[in-house]
């Protein structure tokens, strides 16, 4: 019989799903913006540079901390409006592809802007928490993911109240089941969208500082929205659960591939492997794990 | 036609005896999404040649019948006879060889070809050339590229839109591209059209002209057809049966005169009794 | 009536072919003459590549409507290939890599367009992308592709085409030209049969695409075979003749996204859109080079150009969505009619 080093299994599955959750957390924005709008938003991680990037910037430029981060959400407050008003609503009407390539022109501008107005070099960030690695069993587990977790949950809980116990939260699930209806008894639909680009814009900045205490502030950041889309199509495009869930999954299952499978092709497959899992999905269960389904109704 | 005494499983012979070939046969159909029942056992048995209307309030389960029939949806149970071909769901790609064709409520048109070129589209079951036979445009392409465009000429000439060919479709008026689909349905030579509601949205004049070419369609080329349709008056002066719905269940089937005084369609579609509506004479 | 209708149709048909004539003459005839190295070897050569690329990512996404976004790989597939069969294969005429190296792509496009039996819309963005980084990872790993170069830089080889050889800018320019032309003439019969009918019927309404008779996923496959053989030859082009090596990096998601806004700025479902959109991504960089130094002098160095770069790209992006969706073609058409109808209107009243 093999040794077969199980307490290294549980390692790199546990640092998997930890990573996972990071990837949840840009997910959740993505949700937030297609729950609401059907729109699938591919400038989110570009928001999340931005966020990241002038939170830093601030902070570098001798600001304290709590004074940067109402900054940063008051910017990313005037963002979420300017987007609606200038970007959605001229594209109200026009078919998801439309506004998709909308977003991808969105976020080259907001990726351009934050580079030209913070520069493009990279920025340590120091969130106050240490990374030191501590032991359960046997089994090395870092601190900083762990807060990354309790994070991501903790912002779980608080969507999941906001959603069902205010009146915004109400408002949302409105537009989300269905706009005419919505504008039927008086929610006012541009403001409501604002409001959803700001909520994600929000989830943007949590993400981005994270993110940003991990790799360090800088233009890599943006791609992390390229591993957030298999965590939505693992999950579904409209569930904040499924966005957790397909983040464990892509995390774990991307971490052990690398580590089992990668040394036998040379390394590297952490590019790619979460997309081919996510195309194997997608011809099993095409809506996702949590995701409404689709009756096409012709 | 007449098959003799021998019982043939897959023969759609009607309950009214052996030898009597029905163009198409609706057995025991039952449809849910989720929870709601769209369709609810029900039987339709339709001879060639014949204009049925399918009528019923809104949620009836009308447009679902037609998407059963042609295989959009898949039924819970039961079963669809095309002519003698049997199927638990009729295989949509195939429609088109088996001469079914229909027309959608919201228009199908493709929007980014002329008028011309959505009607030869119609033609397409009957091609034979393949791509690169019509990239060079040799042979048998070039042939029945030219066969197509007669036909479809000869259509467009049918409903008077000849002089529309080049137009764009999304140029014309509502009533116009219900046309144009209609022709693309009607250029395939179909035995069997499913219409659904193809005079919604026409002014007075419009519907008349449709009704014309429908009545055409089976007087000239002897097209069954079936149609959804919320006008009264011209489903009574057009059909020669009617069948109605209401909450996916088959309340009445019969003859315009049959229906129009049936009790049960009063109470549930027609309101007050209509005995002094008359058909639309067309 | 129906006579004027056919006398304007032929009029448009024949002017059409004329412009085309004209455009010929000038590549063929006037460009060697003046056009400088700068000229023919930094803008019209990727522009051509460009160009091609984006005519066959068209054919794809503006008339079968199935969106890619992994363009790029297709490219590298073609470099690559033809890079192989060229090495591997003594005495291969490079017109056979080519055509060899579009048929590899070709492969690839369509194995990645399996799934779109099932996906529609994002989901098949998602395959295309997984092609995207997936064949880059394949490129970049397994170094028999570069043949174990360990710069894993390689060069291109020298080109010929029927026997002739193309050297120096200008030679390479030519080569460009020709197989960019070849290409695009097969890509608009393509689109004026009923294959390219088929496409944009199943882009308009699949359903009643389906329900009329089309194959719909046969003819689907058939958009990504023939995509991505016009893609892989555009990539054999960038490598070959404009760049001059064949590198992975070259080829990755911002070419992708780079080919995508090329149609959407230049006209979806339009051949013409191709090139119009490669002109203006190929030259604005420069205009704004020459601008902003202009303008701003010293401060506005390589990494302000960058980004600025992409500012007004992404705005460029989304005027176009919301003011033309239809492209520059459409504001060129509209431009052009109006034009013609001021000089008839002076033709009637001088």
């Amino acid at each position: 019989m093999i040794n077969f080093d199980f307490a290294f299994l549980i390692e790199v599955l546990v640092g998997g799903l930890l990573a996972g959750v990071m990837y949840s957390l840009v997910a959740i924005g993505f949700v937030l913006i297609y729950k609401t709008s059907g729109v699938l938003n591919f400038a989110q991680g570009a928001m999340v540079l931005f966020a990241a990037l002038t939170f830093v910037s601030l902070l570098e430029r001798g600001m304290p901390f709590w004074l940067s981060l109402i900054i940063t959400l008051a910017v990313m407050v005037i963002l979420g409006i300017a987007v609606e008003r200038v970007v959605l609503r001229p594209l109200v009407n026009q078919p998801p592809i439309t506004l998709f390539m909308a977003t991808l022109g969105l976020s080259y501008i907001i990726e351009g802007a934050a580079q030209l107005l913070w520069g493009t070099q990279v920025h340590g960030l120091e969130l106050g928490i240490d990374d030191t690695p501590f032991e359960i069993a046997g089994v090395l587990i870092s601190k900083f993911d762990l807060v990354a977790a309790a994070i991501a949950a903790g912002m779980v809980i608080l969507l999941t109240a906001f959603f069902r116990y205010t009146r915004i939260g109400l408002a949302f699930r409105a537009v989300a089941d269905d706009q005419f209806a919505a504008l039927a008894v008086g929610l006012r639909l541009p403001q409501i969208w604002a409001a959803v680009w700001t909520a994600a814009g929000v989830v943007a900045l949590v993400a981005g500082l994270m993110w940003g205490a991990r790799l360090g502030v800088q233009f890599s950041l943006s791609l992390v929205v390229l591993k957030a889309l298999p965590v939505l199509v693992l999950g579904g495009f409209d569930s904040i659960l499924g966005a957790i869930v397909g983040g464990l999954l892509i995390g774990a299952s991307e971490k052990l591939a690398e580590v089992y499978i990668g040394p036998m092709v040379g390394g590297g497959i952490e590019g790619w492997f979460a997309y081919v899992v996510a195309l194997v999905f997608l011809l099993i269960r095409p809506a996702g794990l949590f995701g409404q389904k689709l009756v096409e109704r012709a | 036609m007449n098959q003799g005494i021998v019982d043939l499983p897959e023969t759609a012979t009607g309950r009214s005896g052996v030898g009597h070939s029905l163009a198409l046969r609706l057995d025991a159909i039952f449809l849910s999404f989720g929870g709601v029942k769209a369709l609810a056992d029900v039987h339709l048995a339709i001879a060639p040649g014949e204009i049925r209307a399918i009528i019923g309030p809104n949620g009836a389960g009308k447009s679902s019948l037609l998407n059963v029939i042609s295989g959009i949806y898949q039924p819970d149970h039961g079963q669809v006879w095309i002519g003698d071909q049997r199927f638990s769901r009729v295989p949509t790609q195939r429609l088109a060889r088996l001469r079914v064709a229909r027309t959608f409520q919201n228009l199908a048109l493709f929007k980014g070809l002329n008028v011309l070129d959505n009607v030869l589209l119609g033609r397409i079951a009957d091609r034979k050339a393949t791509f690169v036979e019509q990239l060079l445009g040799w042979g048998r392409a070039g042939r029945e590229q030219n066969q197509a465009k007669e036909r479809a000429d000869a259509m467009l000439d049918l409903l008077h839109l000849k002089h529309l060919s080049n137009r764009s479709v999304n140029s014309l008026p509502y009533g116009l591209q219900k046309r144009v689909e209609l022709a693309r349905a009607l250029v395939a030579d179909p035995k069997i059209l499913l219409l659904d509601e193809p005079l919604a949205g026409m002014t007075a004049g419009e519907k008349q002209e449709m009704t014309r070419f429908i009545r055409a369609a089976r007087d000239k080329i002897g097209t069954t057809i079936i149609l959804i349709e919320h006008d009264i008056g011209v489903v009574m002066g057009l059909s020669d049966k009617i069948a109605v719905l209401d909450y996916g269940r088959k309340i009445a089937d019969g003859t315009p005169l049959e229906v129009r005084t049936d009790q049960a369609v009063i109470d549930a579609y027609l309101g007050v009794a209509h005995e002094e509506s008359r058909a639309v004479e067309v | 009536m129906s006579t004027i209708a056919t006398k304007t149709w032929t009029t448009s048909r024949l002017r059409a072919w004329l412009a085309a004539l004209a455009l010929l003459i000038v590549a063929y005839g006037l460009v060697p003459y003046f056009g400088t190295t700068y000229l023919l070897e930094a803008i019209l050569t990727p522009f051509l590549a460009l160009s091609l690329a984006a005519v066959g990512l068209n054919l794809l996404t503006g008339y079968a409507g199935q969106l890619s976004l992994g363009t790029a790989a297709f490219m590298a597939t073609g470099a690559f290939a033809a890079y192989n069969f060229n090495l591997r294969i003594h005495g291969l005429p490079l017109t056979a890599s080519l055509l060899l190296a579009g048929a590899c792509a070709a492969a690839i496009g369509i194995l990645f367009g399996l799934p779109s039996l099932r996906l529609r819309g994002f989901y098949l963005a998602v395959s295309t992308l997984a092609a995207q980084f997936f064949v880059q990872w394949v490129l970049t790993k397994f170094g028999w592709f570069s043949n174990n170069n360990p710069s894993g830089v390689i060069d291109a080889p020298p080109l010929s085409l029927f026997g002739f050889s193309f050297e120096g800018p200008l030679g390479r320019y030519l080569f460009t030209l020709t197989v960019v032309v070849i290409l695009t003439a097969v890509a608009q019969r393509i689109v004026s049969t009923q294959t390219g009918h088929h496409f944009i019927a199943i882009r308009d309404h699949e359903l009643a695409a389906r329900v009329i008779g089309i194959p719909v996923f046969r003819t689907k496959l058939l958009a990504f075979g023939l995509s991505s053989f016009i893609v892989g030859v555009a990539g054999v082009l960038w490598a070959f003749a404009y760049l001059r090596t064949v590198e992975p990096a070259g080829f990755n998601l911002d070419r992708s996204f780079q080919i995508v806004f090329i149609i959407i700025i230049g006209g979806l479902a339009s051949i013409r859109g191709a090139f119009f959109g490669a002109a203006l991504i190929v030259v604005f960089p420069v205009i704004l080079s020459c601008l902003g130094s202009w303008l701003f002098g010293g401060l506005f160095d390589s990494g302000v150009l960058d980004m600025s770069q992409r500012i007004i790209l992404g705005l460029l992006i989304i005027i176009f969505l919301i003011v033309e969706p239809n492209g520059l073609v459409a504001l060129w058409d509209r431009l052009s009619q109006s034009l013609s109808s001021i000089t008839a209107s002076k033709r009637n009243h001088p």
